[in-house]
C-alpha cells in the first residue's frame, strides 16, 4: 500500500516545537564583526556630506563605509525590460531614494556597539520633492532616477511585443472591444502594498578562507545567492558556498539576495574578518521587499443575461525606488487575466513606475492574486449591475470541464480543471441558499450587523517559470536513504514529503530517509522554493531518482541472487528484494548498498516539467459587517481547493490554512502606507495590522483532486492558492454586505474607516 | 531594536525606589512591567540614563477590600487584577477591563501603575479609573499625597506625578452595578481605536473615553446629560462634544467622534442605563 496521500506528521516539527530552529543569527561565527546599516530617514534627498568621525571614535567600532569606499559597480535593475538607468548603488551615491535606503555601513565588535555608533554618523541631507503616488509617477517632473529621464520602468504589452513574447495584435486594444455588450462596468481597484513579514527577518554572515567565500543567508534560493556572489566578486564555482540553515519564512520576499546581505561579504573581505548582519523588525518593514502595489482600472462588459464578453485591465505597478522583480510581475497578472472565465475579447496594459518607496518583489501569489482580485471583484460588480446572483454569473461563464487543455485569450494554456464542480461543492458546503435567506432577513429587519457572502472562483499558475529542478537519492551502506534536493524549504515540509516519496518507492522507513537541502556544497544544483513549484519539480525529481535507484538495486539483486531481474520484486513492507515465489532468497537495501560500493546505489535527476500547472478552487466567505462602526467579523471561510494529487493532505492543508490567513490579512487588515512625504506610517507590527488568529474563523476546507497530466505525480502547487482564492472572497463578502445600502465597492484593506466612509458616501448619494 | 545604553538599578522596597529616584534625578525612569517603556526605548524614542527596576517590590502588588473602596497596589499586573476575587466581586468593571488589555503576555507583565503613569490616551485602565472616579496615591521624599484621577492625566503621556514620586496605590469606589466597556479594535491585541467605559457608582453614571484626545478623559457632556435626565440615546449623542480626537491611519477625527457616539450608546445600553 502506498503511503502517498497519507497524513504523515511533519518530521520537522519536533525540533521547531522544542529546541527551536537554527537560523543564521544563531550560528556561532568566531571573530565576526557586526554590521549595522545607516538608513535614510528621507524619501528623496541629496546627501551633501557624511561625517563618520564621531562614529569611528565610538567604542568597538572597526570601520564605517560609505559610497566613497565601495569599489563595486552599481546593481542593474532586477526586472527584465526595466529602464537600465535605474541602477542601485550599494550605498547611496549622493542621492537617497526611499526611507530605508542604505547610506553607510557601521562595523563594530558587537551589534550593540554598531547600533550606538550608527546613531553618530552625521548625514547632511537636502530634501528633494518626492513622488509617492504611483498614479502620478509616469507624468511627474520629479524623477526618482534623474539619469533615466522618466519614472517609467517598463510597459506591457509593448515591451513583451518587442521581444516576441506576445503577438503584435496584443499591442493595442482590439477595435470595438465592447461591441455587443449591453452592460459595461468600470472600477478603479487598488491592490494595496503589503509587507511580507516573515517571522525570521533578514540575516547574513560571510567568511573568507583563502579566497573561498562561505555565505550563510536566510533565503528561498541558496543557489541563486551563490550565483550572485560569484558574479559580484568574480569567483569560480568552487570558490563560493551559500548555506541556508533553517529559514523562518519568506513568502517570495527572500527569493533574491538583497544588497544588505551581499554587501556583508564585501565588508568581510575588506576588513579581513568574518562579518554578520541581522536586521531589526523595523528595518525589515522598511526594506524587505514589499508585495502587490497595483492600481488597476478594470472594465468588464457582457449581456443582461449574464454572459461576459469583454474585459480590459490597465495596471499601474508601483516598482518602488529601485526596480526589482515586482516591476515585472504584471506579466503574471496578464497571464491569469481572465481567471476561470471564458471571455472572448481582452486587453491588458501595464505601466510599471518608480516611486520614492521601498522596492516591490514577489509576495505569495506574485502577480496572480492581483489578476484574481480584479476579475473576481468585477464579476461581482457586474452581477450587481444586472441584478443576478454572483454565483449564477460565475456558473454561466466558467470554462467547461470538457475544454482542457484550454488556451486563454492571453495565450495561457490551462492543463486541467473542473471549475463548476468546485463552485457546486463550495455552495453546497456553505449552505448558500440558507445564507442568502439570512442575509435577506437582516436586510429587511434593518439590523446594524449585516451579512455579506463573498465568492471567489479562482485558477492560478504554479511552476510557471520553465526550467528543471535537481533531486538525488542514494541508499547508504546501513540501509538508510539520503536525498539531496535543489528546493529550499522554509516552512513547506519538504523533508516530510520527500521522505514519503522515497519511502513509497524504496520501502525504507520515513525515519530512515535523510533529506539534505539549502547548502550549495552538499547539493550540486538547485533552483529553490517559490512559485508553488517544489513538489511538482523537485519532488518529482526525487521521486524519479528513487525509481531509478530501485531499478539499479533490482539489477544488482538479480546478479547476486542469480535470478532474472524480471523475477525480482521489492517487498516494500520489509524493504527486501526477493525472487518471486522464493521469499527466502532475498537481499536487503543495506546488503545491496554494500555490494554496490560507495555511491553505487544512487541516482540524480533534473526534472523539467513540460509546462506549468493550474490549481483551482472556489472560496466562500461569510462576513458580518457592523454598519455603525464599519467593523468586519468573519463568520466562516469555506474553501474548496484542487491541487491535483496530494502527497500529504496534512501539509497541503497547512499551506491552505496559512494561505487563507494571508488572504484575509490583505483583504481585511494589512496595508503598508506612506504619507505624502514618503514616510512609512505602518513601520512596525503595532501600526501594521498583521493578522492574528483571533481575527480568523475556523477554516472549513475541502479538497478536490483532479490530477494534472503534466507530471508523473499528478501534483500541482498549493503554496499560494489559499491566498489567491480567499482575498477576493473576503473583499466580495464585505462589499456584498453593504450592497443594499448603495455601496458598490470598498478597496482593500476593508478597514472600519473605509467601510464607514463608503456607507456615508452612499447615504450622501441617496 | 536595541535601546541606547543605560544603567540598571534593582530595588527591593518602596523606600529604596524613592531614594534611587532622588539620587538619579530626572534622567531616571522607574521600570515596572516594561511594556510601555521598553518598546519606546527599543525604538530609541525614550533614552533614560538609569532604569530603576521596581519589579521586586512585591509589597505593591495587592487588591484589597478597604470598606467603601477597593485598594489596588500599583504593581498589580493586569492578569492578576483580571482574576482577583475582590476585584471581580467589588469592581467587576476594572477586572473586566484589565482582561481586555493586549494579549496574555502583555497582561502577565503590565501593571496598573505603569498603565496609569504612562497616561496613554489609547490605554484601557486609565479610562476605567476615570469612569469610576478613582483616587491615586503617590509617595515621594516629601511623603504621601492623594490625587483624584480627574487631576492625574495632565497632558499627552504626562501625569501629575513629580519625577521623584512613585505611584503606590489606586483606590476605586466599590461599584457592583451595571457597567460596560466597548473597546473598538481591528485586532484582538490592539489598543482601542476608540473605547467607551460606563460605570454606575451609586446613583452616578461615570462615562470615560479612550483615544478621544491627548489624555484619557471623561465624557463630561454625556455624564451631565444623564444627570439632567436625558435618555441614554440622547446622552450618547453628546459623547464627542468638545473633544479633539486624533487622526491616524485607523481613524480620522470625524470617524472617532462618530465611534464615540455609537460605542457610548452601546455601552450605556449594556450597563442598563
Ligand atoms: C503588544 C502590546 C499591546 C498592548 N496593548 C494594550 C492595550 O490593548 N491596552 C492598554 O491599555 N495597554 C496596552 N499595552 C500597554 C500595557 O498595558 C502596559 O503594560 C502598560 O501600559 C504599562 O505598564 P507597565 O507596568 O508595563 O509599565 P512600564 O512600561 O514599566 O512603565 C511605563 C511608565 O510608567 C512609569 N511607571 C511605572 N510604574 C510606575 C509607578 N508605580 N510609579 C511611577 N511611575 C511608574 C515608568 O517609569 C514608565 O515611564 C500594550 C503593550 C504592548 C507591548
Amino acid at each position: 500500500m502506498s503511503i502517498l496521500g497519507n497524513r504523515v506528521l511533519r518530521r520537522e516539527d519536533p525540533k521547531f516545537l522544542t529546541t527551536g530552529g537554527t537560523y543564521v543569527d544563531d550560528l556561532p561565527l568566531e571573530g565576526a564583526v557586526h554590521i549595522v546599516y545607516v538608513r535614510s530617514p528621507m524619501a528623496h534627498a541629496r546627501i551633501h556630506s557624511i561625517d563618520s568621525t564621531e562614529a569611528l571614535r565610538s567604542p568597538g567600532v572597526v570601520a564605517v563605509f560609505t559610497a566613497a569606499e565601495v569599489d563595486l559597480p552599481p546593481m542593474p535593475p532586477g526586472a527584465p525590460f526595466a529602464n537600465p538607468a535605474m541602477v542601485r548603488p550599494w550605498l547611496a551615491d549622493g542621492v537617497v531614494r526611499f526611507v530605508g535606503d542604505l547610506v553607510a555601513a557601521v562595523v563594530a565588535e558587537t551589534r550593540e556597539q554598531a547600533m550606538d555608533a550608527a546613531e553618530l554618523v552625521l548625514v547632511d541631507y537636502e530634501p528633494f520633492p518626492v513622488v509617492i503616488d504611483p498614479e502620478a509617477a509616469a507624468g511627474s517632473d520629479i524623477l526618482v532616477h534623474e539619469a533615466a529621464g522618466t519614472n517609467v520602468v517598463l510597459r506591457m504589452p509593448e515591451d513583451l511585443v518587442s521581444v516576441g513574447m506576445v503577438p503584435p495584435e496584443a499591442a493595442t486594444e482590439p477595435p470595438e472591444m465592447f461591441a455587443g455588450c449591453e452592460v459595461v462596468v468600470r472600477q478603479r481597484i487598488v491592490n494595496q502594498r503589503v509587507a511580507p513579514c516573515p517571522l525570521e527577518v533578514r540575516a547574513a554572515a560571510s567568511r573568507w578562507d583563502d579566497g573561498h567565500l562561505t555565505q550563510w543567508t536566510t533565503t528561498q534560493a541558496p543557489h541563486g545567492v551563490k550565483a550572485s556572489l560569484a558574479q559580484i566578486f568574480g569567483l569560480a564555482d568552487d570558490q563560493v558556498r551559500a548555506v541556508a540553515p533553517d529559514v523562518g519564512g519568506g513568502f517570495g520576499a527572500k527569493i533574491g539576495a538583497y544588497p544588505e546581505e551581499l554587501f556583508v561579504a564585501w565588508i568581510a573581505r575588506k576588513i579581513g574578518r568574518p562579518a554578520r548582519w541581522v536586521e531589526t523588525r523595523s528595518e525589515s518593514m522598511l526594506s524587505l521587499g514589499h508585495g502587490r502595489a497595483q492600481v488597476q482600472l478594470a472594465e468588464l462588459g457582457g449581456t443582461r443575461d449574464g454572459r461576459l464578453l469583454a474585459y480590459k485591465l490597465s495596471v499601474i505597478q508601483d516598482a518602488g525606488a529601485y526596480p526589482a522583480f515586482g516591476a515585472f510581475l504584471p506579466l503574471m497578472t496578464r497571464t491569469m487575466l481572465t481567471g476561470v472565465y471564458d471571455i472572448e475579447r481582452v486587453y491588458f496594459a501595464d505601466t510599471s513606475v518608480a516611486t520614492n518607496t521601498n522596492p516591490t518583489v514577489a509576495y505569495r501569489g506574485a502577480g496572480r492574486p492581483e489578476a484574481t482580485a480584479a476579475i473576481e471583484r468585477m464579476v461581482d460588480i457586474f452581477a450587481a449591475e444586472i441584478g443576478m446572483d454572483p454565483a449564477e454569473v460565475r456558473r454561466k461563464n466558467l470554462v467547461g470541464r470538457d475544454r482542457f487543455p484550454f488556451t486563454t485569450p492571453t495565450g495561457t494554456t490551462y492543463d486541467v480543471g473542473d471549475y463548476e464542480a468546485a463552485l457546486d461543492r463550495v455552495l453546497e458546503a456553505a449552505g448558500y441558499s440558507e445564507l442568502r435567506a439570512e442575509q435577506q432577513r437582516r436586510r429587511e429587519a434593518g439590523e446594524a450587523k449585516q451579512l455579506g457572502i463573498g465568492l471567489s472562483t479562482y485558477v492560478e499558475i504554479t511552476n510557471g517559470i520553465p526550467g528543471s529542478e535537481f533531486g538525488s537519492v542514494e541508499v547508504l551502506a546501513d540501509g538508510r536513504a539520503r536525498v539531496r534536493t535543489g528546493t529550499s524549504p522554509h516552512g513547506q515540509g519538504h523533508v516530510t514529503s520527500w521522505s514519503q516519496l522515497v519511502a513509497d518507492q524504496l520501502g525504507i522507513a520515513i525515519e530512515d530517509v535523510e533529506v539534505i537541502h539549502g547548502d550549495t556544497d552538499l547539493v550540486p544544483r538547485g533552483v529553490g522554493t517559490f512559485g508553488s513549484k517544489s513538489l511538482q519539480s523537485g519532488g518529482v525529481a526525487v521521486f524519479q531518482a528513487a525509481e531509478q535507484v530501485v531499478d539499479k538495486a533490482r539489477k544488482l539483486a538479480a546478479e547476486l541472487l542469480e535470478a532474472n531481474p524480471n523475477d525480482i520484486e521489492l517487498d516494500k513492507q520489509s524493504g527486501r528484494f526477493q525472487v518471486a515465489g522464493t521469499p527466502s532468497a532475498s537481499k536487503t537495501w543495506a546488503e545491496l548498498a554494500r555490494a554496490s560500493g560507495d555511491g553505487g546505489l544512487s541516482a540524480e535527476v533534473d526534472f523539467a516539467a513540460s509546462g506549468a500547472t493550474f490549481p483551482f478552487g472556489a472560496h466562500l466567505v461569510v462576513a458580518e459587517v457592523d454598519t455603525e462602526t464599519g467593523g468586519v467579523t468573519l463568520k466562516r471561510i469555506v474553501a474548496v481547493d484542487d491541487a491535483g494529487r496530494l502527497v500529504n493532505p496534512l501539509i497541503a492543508e497547512g499551506q491552505i490554512h496559512g494561505g487563507l490567513a494571508q488572504g484575509v490579512a490583505q483583504a481585511l487588515m494589512e496595508e503598508m502606507c506612506y504619507d505624502e512625504q514618503g514616510n512609512p506610517i505602518t513601520a512596525n507590527l503595532a501600526d501594521y495590522e498583521f493578522v492574528s488568529a483571533a481575527e480568523l474563523p475556523s477554516f472549513e476546507t475541502y479538497s478536490m483532486e483532479t490530477p494534472t497530466p503534466i507530471n508523473p505525480l499528478g501534483a500541482k502547487g498549493i503554496g499560494e492558492s489559499g491566498t489567491i482564492g480567499s482575498t477576493p472572497a473576503v473583499q466580495n463578502a464585505v462589499c456584498d454586505a453593504l450592497r443594499h445600502l448603495g455601496v458598490r465597492h470598498v478597496d482593500m484593506p476593508t478597514s472600519p474607516l473605509r467601510v464607514w466612509k463608503a456607507i456615508e458616501q452612499a447615504k450622501g448619494k441617496s | 531594536m536595541i535601546p541606547a545604553p543605560f544603567d540598571y538599578v534593582r530595588v527591593g522596597s518602596l523606600d529604596e525606589a524613592i531614594s534611587a529616584l532622588v539620587e538619579h534625578g530626572e534622567d531616571a525612569k522607574l521600570l515596572a512591567g516594561g511594556h510601555s517603556l521598553l518598546p519606546l526605548m527599543k525604538l530609541r524614542l525614550a533614552t533614560p540614563s538609569v532604569l530603576i527596576d521596581i519589579g521586586p517590590v512585591r509589597e505593591l502588588s495587592y487588591v484589597v477590600d478597604a470598606g467603601d473602596h477597593v485598594a489596588i497596589g500599583a504593581l498589580t499586573r493586569h492578569h492578576d487584577l483580571h482574576h482577583d476575587p475582590v476585584a471581580v466581586s467589588q469592581v467587576p468593571l476594572l477586572s473586566m477591563v484589565a482582561g481586555k488589555i493586549g494579549d496574555p503576555q502583555v497582561r502577565h507583565r503590565g501593571t496598573i501603575g505603569g498603565s496609569l503613569t504612562h497616561a496613554d490616551p489609547a490605554s484601557d485602565l486609565p479610562a476605567a479609573v476615570l469612569a469610576l472616579g478613582g483616587t491615586l496615591v503617590a509617595r515621594g521624599p516629601a511623603g504621601e499625597r492623594q490625587i483624584p484621577a480627574d487631576a492625574f492625566f495632565s497632558g499627552f503621556l504626562e501625569s501629575a506625578l513629580a519625577p521623584d514620586e512613585v505611584l503606590t496605590e489606586i483606590r476605586v469606589p466599590k461599584a457592583v452595578g451595571g457597567h460596560a466597556y466597548q473597546k473598538f479594535v481591528r485586532r484582538a491585541q490592539d489598543w482601542a481605536i476608540v473605547g467607551s467605559v460606563v460605570a454606575r457608582v451609586g446613583d452616578r453614571v461615570g462615562v470615560a473615553l479612550v483615544n478621544m484626545g491627548p489624555t484619557p478623559l471623561r465624557a463630561l457632556a454625556v455624564e451631565q446629560a444623564l444627570a439632567e435626565g436625558a435618555s441614554a440615546a440622547e446622552a450618547a449623542e453628546r459623547a464627542a462634544e468638545g473633544l479633539e480626537p486624533p487622526s491616524d491611519n485607523n481613524a480620522t477625527a470625524e470617524f472617532r467622534r462618530h465611534l464615540a457616539r455609537v460605542l457610548t450608546r452601546r455601552a450605556l445600553a449594556e450597563a442598563g442605563v
